[in-house]
């Protein structure tokens, strides 16, 4: 009989050196911006409602309230940062775990390392200037693009995804030949989304890294609606060579604004017939307290060390994913 | 037979899809980050042979197909089926024209086939990658030509016909890669 290998890690000791630069580099470019490095919990009573994110939850035994009580790992450290936001009103980054309920595959483990970072008193178009120098720092990328969601699409579909009808988009949809099963649910955001996916991405940030901004306020929970075309939010996300590495916001203030988004949300799950998420209760007295102006971005960073040594699978640069953690 | 979850999707898999049995070639998990979670795959229809493209919602289950792959030689032909046996267990299949299709042309007797059974019943016929073959007929070519100079028809004795060097000639048994018809080399007798 064989020794099962499965004990064995999936990244080459070479690997595991990338990624320990990586961190160095990262360090290194927010030391020289004075940007706070922070570690707020991984384990916190709040989570999010964003209806196709879904956090891990565990029960916790021995709080001092005398109950049980439902502890969630973070999907993002977002809300905890804004706290430190409300309080201390400096540029912080974090570089930690973060964990998300969903499969594993070529570009995902539900188990991955994000950096986080906020910067007070930047917009969503000067963090994205961050954004490239680091890309540059990190990865060597020269330069980077931008273009609209409407853009995008207008380019690559001709299609106006932000006044062109819901039948409109399902004529295109079906000329794009997406074959859905017969169980796959599919509305005028998902249409957008798989159109996305399937024609957009493979077409953009081939060469360079692209940002994608202006995104429908329909798809941007956290951000502030744009002050010159309320159909759009300060939303952007980054694509390099068919992977989604980042997400961003100009981000929202309004503390009764995000009540209503985050019970929109639940509203939503309601009719996904998904569970019902609790709102974070602490974070929204962060928000109600005030956080300062500021524009934040949360990046995927084992996709920069696949995407900085040409790893196809996202295994190779685990010590361990989750079918041998 | 088991549903399988789009979790469990990997290559080899069979799958039920309209009523044929699949074979899944490729999946990719697909999750934007604010998005719906889907899986997308791509798809042979092993009856028809036709491969395609198809979207699941992430965590769907689909009906997994009762297909298996068995050695069987080939025996010989009533001409209306196509006689296999199992070597070992000497036990007999027949599987029609249907089944077997273009590869009726690679068939040789005693040679082991994969024989692809759905509930039990064969749905296609492979050949092995290579078989013997002796040549029918084909032009008598020039004497001393060697070169590789696109060469000439030969008719098998299955009917089959492939491209030879010219220096090949009738009555001659020949080695062809069955995977792209092409011919490989001589065969001594």
């Amino acid at each position: 009989m064989t020794t099962p290998d499965n004990w064995r890690p999936t990244a080459s000791l070479q690997a595991l050196r990338e990624r320990a630069q990586l961190y160095t580099g990262i360090r290194r470019f927010f030391a020289e911006r004075d940007v706070l490095e922070v570690d707020t919990p991984v384990l916190s009573h709040g989570t999010v409602t964003d209806v196709f994110i879904d956090g891990f939850s565990t029960n916790f035994a021995y709080s001092d309230s005398g109950h049980n009580e439902t502890l969630y790992l973070q999907t993002s450290p977002e809300f905890a940062l804004k706290r430190l936001l409300a309080s201390y009103q400096t540029s912080i980054y974090q570089l930690s775990k973060v964990f998300r309920h969903e499969g594993f595959g070529r570009l995902h483990n539900p188990e991955f390392t994000m950096l986080e970072w906020y910067r007070v008193g930047l917009d969503h178009h000067a963090l994205m200037d961050e954004i490239s120098d680091l890309l540059k720092a990190l990865i060597g990328a020269q330069q980077t693009e931008r273009m609209t969601y409407q853009q995008a699409f207008q380019k690559h579909l001709n299609l106006d995804p932000l006044s062109d009808s819901t039948q409109r988009i399902a004529e295109v949809f079906n000329d794009c030949n997406i074959d859905l099963s017969d169980e796959y649910p599919i509305d005028h955001d998902g249409m957008l989304q798989l159109l996305f996916s399937y024609e957009i991405e493979p077409r953009i940030g081939q060469q360079y890294p692209c940002f994608i901004y202006d995104y429908p306020a329909s798809q941007s929970s956290l951000a502030k609606i744009n002050v010159d075309d309320p159909r759009v939010a300060d939303r952007f996300e980054l694509y390099f060579k068919g992977t989604e590495l980042a997400n961003g916001f100009h981000e929202l203030q309004d503390a009764a604004e995000q009540r209503k988004r985050f019970e929109h949300d639940n509203r939503l799950r309601r009719t996904f017939r998904f569970e019902e998420k609790p709102l974070d209760e602490r974070f929204l007295a962060a928000l109600e307290a005030g956080i300062p102006a500021c524009a934040g971005v949360a990046m995927g960073i084992d996709r920069i060390l696949m995407l900085k040594h040409g790893y196809t699978h996202i295994e190779q640069v685990l010590a361990f994913p989750v079918n041998r953690a | 037979m088991a549903n399988f979850s789009t979790n469990e999707f990997k290559a080899g898999l069979k799958i039920m899809l309209d009523g044929e049995p699949c074979n899944i070639l490729e999946n990719e998990y697909v999750k934007p980050g604010k998005g719906q979670a889907f899986n997308r795959v791509k798809i042979r229809k092993l009856i028809s042979g036709k491969v395609l493209e198809k979207t699941f919602r992430s965590g769907e289950s689909v009906e997994g197909a009762d297909v298996m792959d068995t050695e069987l030689a080939y025996l010989y032909t009533d001409g209306e089926f196509y006689h296999f046996m199992n070597n070992e267990t000497f036990e007999q299949i027949a599987a029609d024209e249907k089944a077997v299709g273009e590869n009726i042309k690679w068939l040789v007797e005693n040679d082991v086939c994969t024989i692809t059974l759905w509930n039990g019943a064969p749905i296609t016929v492979s050949p092995p990658n290579f078989v013997e073959l002796e040549i029918t007929e084909t032009d008598p070519g020039l004497k001393g030509d060697t070169a590789g100079t696109g060469g000439k028809p030969a008719t098998l004795s299955t009917g089959a016909v492939v491209r030879v060097p010219l220096f090949v000639q009738t009555g001659e048994v020949i080695k062809v890669d069955t995977r792209t018809g092409e011919y490989v080399s001589r065969v001594q007798k």
